[in-house]
């Protein structure tokens, strides 16, 4: 068995916390994921998956329970230590790209390196070349964001998640803007790359044949998982 | 620093329309400042010396003589109640001569010039006029005074039995260059003098004020054999005048006076403009610090979702906090670059266009390094300290909320 990347053990989150309008929208929940795993987490509108997944992504910090990422006891670490590890170990691929206008696509891709090293190198282009020439872009490196379509953004941003090759790459509604076609093309990529190079993929989706997908497939529903196993049709 | 510069940067060209309407801004802000230093430092300099002639910038004079009683007791006070004011007689600074050098190793002091100076009459036939006789040594009173430059005929040159006049007592006497006067002193029945050269201080009573002669001739006049009645003294700081005075006044027993105690009143007339720049300059940094932060504070909020994205992404809170801070600082740099720039620019050609009544300039535009650096580190503070508000707010951002936003 894979060592585990993540693990929650009776993870709880509470917004406002204290006041009389205070919202308990995780509880307890536990879940182990190990370097390799393809999974999705699914569920309907409001069950707490974007504050799961922040919570797994550092984004947020849990109520009560412990995360380990990596065997570490991360959530009483440092914003600043959070941070590093966010830096080190995971990736993000959000719905609407977020891809820094500022930036061509390339040193978008380059951007984790120059985080890491403090100065764009020769290293990282050659890198971003590598991974943008995988998701098929590679005539479009210099361009600016704004003249990329959706899916095109969405690549690069897959791109950018792996460049400092994570062990983890958090993906929230990938594929939520794009249109079936693209979304496909996008879902085969993540699934290359989990093939490839072994990177662990935890998608939130509501698409359910992007879930059948998945080997693994956890549900959520109200704040608590409702089914945890792996896909009926996966491989 | 890596990464904050080249964030700083891009943002800042991303900003476009923005980036570039906030450096204008700072710009003519620093503009104005340089122009208004140097415009009115000059006019200041040039309006001193006009108003003081020849007046040196530090006079050293004999303490005045105070009277005693005899007796300091409180019941010798009270026997005595009334102390006459002593006359003040002309006498020599003391033990000038050995002063002069301890004077010319103080740091700051440029010339010494000794003056024997005291009440005269000149007399041309039937013509007596009261005047103040002036024993100068010429080269280092010229150095004091800029008296070469008032010279408008003849020669500065004081050989035995040789009198400098003004325009104005030249004219009341009817005399011109080489005719004879008459001095005369209360302690001298007096001898005949050539008129060498006359001067134009551009003010008719002091036109009519002095005669000067030659040191030797004037102490003998005066019944100073060796000695002066004053020492004047120029420095190399028109403004530290009174400092260096006051700490020559603690080393010596004598009576030392800056031109800012002669001149109260001109002094008072400087201040005042001096704190009417200080506070327009303090109001355009001001403005342009409030400009700098608000341009900052829309940037920040147009950029949440990028901040977000960023610290997601792995960049810590002090990043953030840095390239906010760099933003306001390079526009701050680049404000400051080009507003010198155009400071002097605009000194240079407003030096051409405003004249004085006689056609002089009113100001030089005087390139002084020191201002042009002070201003450049002043504005990137600045620009510095109008960036830690959005900054911060920048850096406090939740990344979970920024992205969702």
């Amino acid at each position: 068995m894979n060592a585990a990347i993540i693990e929650l053990a009776d993870i709880r989150k509470t917004y406002n916390e204290g006041t009389a309008v205070a919202a308990e929208v995780l509880h307890g929940i536990n879940i182990t994921l190990r370097a390799g795993e393809f999974a999705c987490l699914i569920g309907p509108s409001g069950s707490g998956k974007s504050t799961l997944l922040n919570l797994i992504g550092l984004l947020e910090p849990p109520t009560a329970g412990s995360y380990l990422l990596k065997s570490r006891a991360i959530q009483q670490a440092s914003d600043d230590e959070r941070t590093r590890a966010r830096l080190e170990t995971l990736g993000f691929v959000f719905q609407f790209h977020h891809l820094l206008p500022a930036f061509s696509a390339i040193e978008n891709v380059m951007l984790p390196g120059l985080m890491r090293d403090g100065a764009f190198t020769r290293e990282q282009r050659a890198n971003a070349q590598q991974l943008l020439t995988a998701v098929g872009l590679a005539d479009a490196m210099d361009k600016p964001p704004n003249e990329l379509s959706g899916g095109m953004q969405q690549r690069v941003a897959i791109a950018r998640a792996l460049a400092l090759a994570p062990d983890l790459v958090l993906a929230d509604e990938p594929t939520g803007n794009l249109d079936t076609h693209t979304a496909d093309e996008v879902f085969a990529l993540m699934r290359h790359f989990n093939e490839t190079k072994g990177t662990a993929f935890l998608l939130v989706t509501h698409d359910p044949r992007l879930a059948a997908r998945c080997d693994r497939v956890i549900e959520l529903r109200d704040g608590t998982i409702v089914g945890d196993a792996a896909s009926k049709t996966s491989k | 620093m890596g990464f904050e510069w080249t964030v700083a940067l891009r943002f800042l060209r991303e900003g476009g329309m923005q980036t570039l309407m906030i450096v204008a801004g700072t710009t003519i802000g620093i503009a104005v400042i340089v122009f208004i230093t140097t415009f009115l430092g000059d006019l200041q300099r040039d309006l001193i010396k006009r108003t003081l002639g020849v007046q040196a910038h530090i006079v050293i004079r004999p303490a005045e003589e105070v009277a005693r009683p005899l007796r300091e007791t409180p019941a010798a006070a009270a026997a005595l109640p009334q102390v006459q004011a002593r006359a003040q007689r002309l006498r020599s600074v003391d033990q000038w001569q050995t002063l002069v050098p301890v004077l010319r190793a103080t740091p700051g002091i440029t010339a010494i010039s000794p003056i024997a100076a005291g009440p005269g009459i000149i007399t041309r036939g039937d013509s007596n006029k009261t005047v103040t006789i002036m024993g100068i040594v010429p080269a280092p009173y010229i150095a004091v005074s800029r008296f070469a430059e008032k010279i408008v005929a003849g020669s500065l040159r004081l050989d035995p039995g040789d009198v400098l006049i003004g325009t104005d007592m030249a004219k009341d006497l009817g005399v011109g260059l080489g005719d004879k006067v008459r001095l005369s002193t209360p302690t001298s029945p007096g001898d005949a003098y050539q008129v060498r050269g006359i001067y134009d201080l551009g003010i008719r009573s002091l036109n009519r004020a002095y005669a000067y002669v030659g040191l030797a001739p004037a102490q003998a006049m005066h019944a100073l054999p060796g000695g002066v009645s004053s020492l004047e003294l120029a420095t190399d700081d028109l403004f530290g005048a009174e400092k260096l005075a006051a700490n020559l006044r603690r080393t010596m027993p004598h009576e030392v006076e800056s031109w800012m105690q002669a001149n109260p009143q001109l002094l008072a007339g400087l201040s005042n403009q001096t704190v009417m720049t200080v506070l327009v300059r303090f109001f355009l940094g001001l403005v342009v610090a409030i400009g700098v932060a608000s341009v900052l504070v829309v940037a920040v909020v147009q950029k949440t979702k990028e901040i977000g994205i960023l610290r997601a992404m792995g960049a810590s809170r002090g990043r953030i906090l840095r390239v906010f801070l760099l933003q306001g600082a390079l526009i701050g740099a680049s404000g400051a670059l080009l507003g010198c720039a155009c400071g002097y620019a605009l000194t240079y050609v407003m030096s051409n266009i405003l004249r004085s009544g006689d056609g002089t300039r009113f100001f030089a535009a005087n390139f002084d390094p020191q201002l042009y650096i002070y201003t450049l580190v002043a504005a990137v503070a600045l620009g510095l300290i109008a960036a830690v508000m959005p900054a911060r707010r920048a850096a406090r951002l939740d990344p979970a909320q920024a992205i969702r936003i």
